[in-house]
């Protein structure tokens, strides 16, 4: 996968795109408004002097919260935006996959939205004309290529967008989204589809929000934030900067709650007895001040499968936690992906009243993770489930075992020969 | 499957960079737009093909439609106009001279609106694959040139049956006419179809402007019948109407009975100047469209 050395296919150089957003559209409007044009405009930077270098044959993930110029950026690749400074420079066929069946027209027919859609996407008619069985094979819907597309059911329609689409032989593939259309074993295909066009040294740029599947498929990503580009490494680096970025933004959520309830209380308490309702979520003001993996009572970095563990978090309650409060912990693989985690609530063991700090230990009687490095994460959870805080890679733990199975668990496998 | 990695990476390595959308440059952007444009000829014949087929798809009389309309006109005006108010009686062969006007005007007029709804119809498009916005305009043109071919085909026929088909030199102002129209229609398609995607009310501007040119040309009356009224600059303006003059030199060809009728002098000058200045105005109006297209996707 990760043969990189090939030459420059996009170059992103100080782009800068600017969305003017107006109010108004029709003639009468804007001279009405003619002297106050300026309050029916609104300046929005969708990207801010990003600078990317793509090599062909990688596959680079574009990740980010919404609203963060992922899109934006792929469409100024694609030259569908031009950007409002900088330049953006390409070589090869591109392709760009931003909806599957862009260009169909409902009134044709199955076959003549074929050609002209592979036409869209940069075909000749005669390259059609050689892969025209193939797609109708793969879209699965051979007696209704002569049927007008509109009497087509979505998922027909999609599958024969899709069966245009990859049957295109572009060296660059934009995609969008696109992915997340479909049921399962058309999102297998769709994988199954971008494995081989990476196989054949094609350079895939993917705008996704499945970060599994950024982990998954690509050896680079580049992660974005209000139109900058924050991060740019690989998927396991990219994934942890977003991650904590998600976090972050969590804890200003929560932050924004607490402060609102704080003030409801406190206009409740001087409007005398008339109190507002509170509302639905109760976060008490806590934090994991600290997890740790513990071997015989000593923290430990480094265990052997089939130990006795035990995972302490350590609390700080600065109120009061009191009632069915909720503390959890969890294993992250390498690359962020969750693969364990349990709580108090789910371990059907109350919790006592905290205040001030407290610790507590998630005992493991043995391990059985494989061989590779994890974090550990610490959490606690108001009544209502809602999260109040979360202590993410709060410690590192590797596993050291010899290789005789690969994996996130450990099962101690034996073999032997059957006997009849 | 590693020589096919091999080779492409080999070909991509010999390939320049390019700069994504249109190329900068106000002659170099030009040309390389055009070349991109003739790169995708295979895709403006299929656009072409789409807007043909699927207008009248569904309708019994299908194609037969778009003759019934310029026929219904032409039966309204030389009944109404040609026997009613009389304009027949100093235009001979009334009939052949409305529809020859009518087949050139059809041809201006569906270029220029289909061509201005073209780029905010195919919004869908343009905001999600690259390709030069040029073509929306241009497979506009090019599914009114097939509708123009269909009426002069029957206008042919027509000349034919009344015993007085065109013959000879008069076909010389043939391809100067069609060259005027084409090359006018093409340039208000490009600059109206840009600009119709900041300012919607173009193309309900453009249906109010067509009708006003319609009777500011010589189609249902005749170059005679309006000279003596216009003096000096009047009639200067009334000529510098590109379309007065294709419409004129598109009666001179087939409108045969008319020979003796008054003509503006040089008419045949007069419509290379029109072409020249018109292909100027195409290339104003390519590079109008192409600093507007970079918003399309924005502003859809």
């Amino acid at each position: 996968m990760a043969r990189s050395s090939g030459p420059t296919v996009v170059q992103v150089e100080g782009v800068s795109k600017r969305f003017v957003i107006r109010k108004e559209k029709s003639l009468k409007e804007r001279v009405v408004n003619f002297g106050r044009s300026q309050r029916h405009k609104e300046d929005f930077w969708a990207l801010r002097d990003v600078d990317l270098s793509i090599e062909s044959g990688t596959t680079v993930g574009l990740i980010g919260p919404n609203g963060s110029g992922k899109s934006t950026l792929l469409k100024t690749i694609g030259g569908i935006l031009q950007p409002t400074s900088g330049t953006v420079r390409t070589r090869g066929r591109m392709a760009a996959l931003l909806e599957l069946g862009a260009g169909f027209h409902p009134d044709l027919t199955g076959r003549e939205n074929v050609y002209l859609n592979a036409s869209i996407l940069g075909l000749s008619t005669k390259q059609t004309d050689r892969y025209f069985d193939a797609i109708v094979d793969f879209s699965g819907i051979e007696q209704f290529i002569d049927t007008q597309v509109k009497f087509y059911s979505s998922g027909m329609y999609v599958r024969l967008a899709f069966a245009v689409a990859v049957h295109v032989d572009p060296d660059v593939l934009l995609v969008d989204e696109v992915l997340a259309v479909g049921d399962e074993p058309f999102q297998r295909k769709c994988m199954d589809r971008i494995r081989s066009f990476q196989h054949e040294g094609r350079t895939i740029v993917l705008v996704t929000h499945g970060l599994d599947q950024v982990a998954d498929v690509c050896d680079r990503a580049v992660v974005l934030e209000h139109g900058r580009l924050v991060a740019d490494g690989t998927p396991a680096e990219a994934l942890r900067v977003l991650r904590s970025e998600f976090d972050q933004m969590r804890a200003e959520d929560i932050e924004r709650d607490q402060e609102r309830r704080a003030r409801q209380e406190a206009e409740a308490a001087a409007g005398g007895a008339v109190a507002t309702p509170a509302p639905a979520e109760e976060r008490p003001k806590a934090t994991i001040s600290a997890v740790e993996v513990l071997d015989g009572g000593s923290p430990v970095g480094v265990v052997a499968p089939g130990r006795p563990l035990a995972v302490r978090v350590t609390v700080d309650a600065t109120e009061p936690l009191t009632g069915d409060w909720i503390l959890g912990f969890g294993f992250e693989s390498g690359s962020g992906q969750g693969i364990y985690g349990t709580n108090s609530r789910l371990l059907g063991v109350p919790l006592p009243t905290v205040v001030g700090r407290a610790a507590f230990d998630f005992t493991i009687p043995a391990l059985h993770l494989g061989e590779g490095s994890y974090t550990v994460h610490g959490a606690i959870a108001g009544p209502t489930g809602a999260e109040v805080h979360r202590l993410r890679d709060g410690a590192q733990l590797t596993v050291q075992a010899d290789s005789r199975e690969v994996g996130f668990v450990r099962l101690d496998v034996g073999l032997v020969p059957a006997t009849a | 499957m590693s020589t096919s990695h091999d080779t492409r990476v080999a070909r991509l390595a010999a390939e320049p960079l390019r700069v994504t959308g249109p190329q900068p440059g106000v002659a170099s952007g030009f040309v390389a737009q055009v070349k991109d444009l003739w790169a995708h000829r295979e895709l403006l014949d299929l656009l072409i093909r789409r807007e043909l087929k699927a207008r009248y798809k569904d309708s019994t009389l299908g194609f037969v439609w778009s003759l019934l309309r310029p026929l219904t006109l032409l039966l309204i005006y030389a009944i109404a106009i040609g026997q009613f108010l009389g304009a027949a009686r100093q235009i001979p062969e009334f009939a052949i001279f409305i529809y020859a006007g009518l087949t050139i005007w059809n041809l201006f007029t569906e270029t220029v609106t289909s061509g201005t709804a073209s780029i905010v119809g195919n919004s869908g498009l343009i905001k999600k694959v690259y390709l030069p916005r040029e073509v929306f305009p241009l497979a506009g043109l090019g599914s009114a040139l097939f509708n123009f071919a269909v009426q002069l085909l029957l206008l042919v026929v027509a000349t034919l049956i009344i015993g007085d088909p065109p013959t000879g030199e008069r076909w010389l102002y043939f391809p100067a006419t069609l060259a005027v129209t084409v090359v006018w229609g093409l340039a208000w398609a490009l600059l109206l179809a840009a600009v119709n995607v900041y300012l919607r009310d173009v193309q309900y501007l453009v249906e109010v402007a067509v009708m006003v040119f319609f009777w500011v040309s010589p189609i249902v009356y005749s170059w005679g019948l309006v000279q003596p009224r216009l003096d000096g600059w009047l009639e200067d303006l009334y000529l510098a109407n590109p379309m007065a003059l294709a419409v004129m030199g598109f009666q001179k060809v087939f409108w045969v009975a008319g020979d003796g009728q008054p003509v503006p002098e040089n008419l045949l000058t007069r419509l290379g100047i029109a072409f020249l200045v018109g292909v100027v105005f195409t290339f104003v109006a390519q590079r109008v469209f192409a600093r507007l297209q970079g918003n399309f996707a924005q502003e859809l």
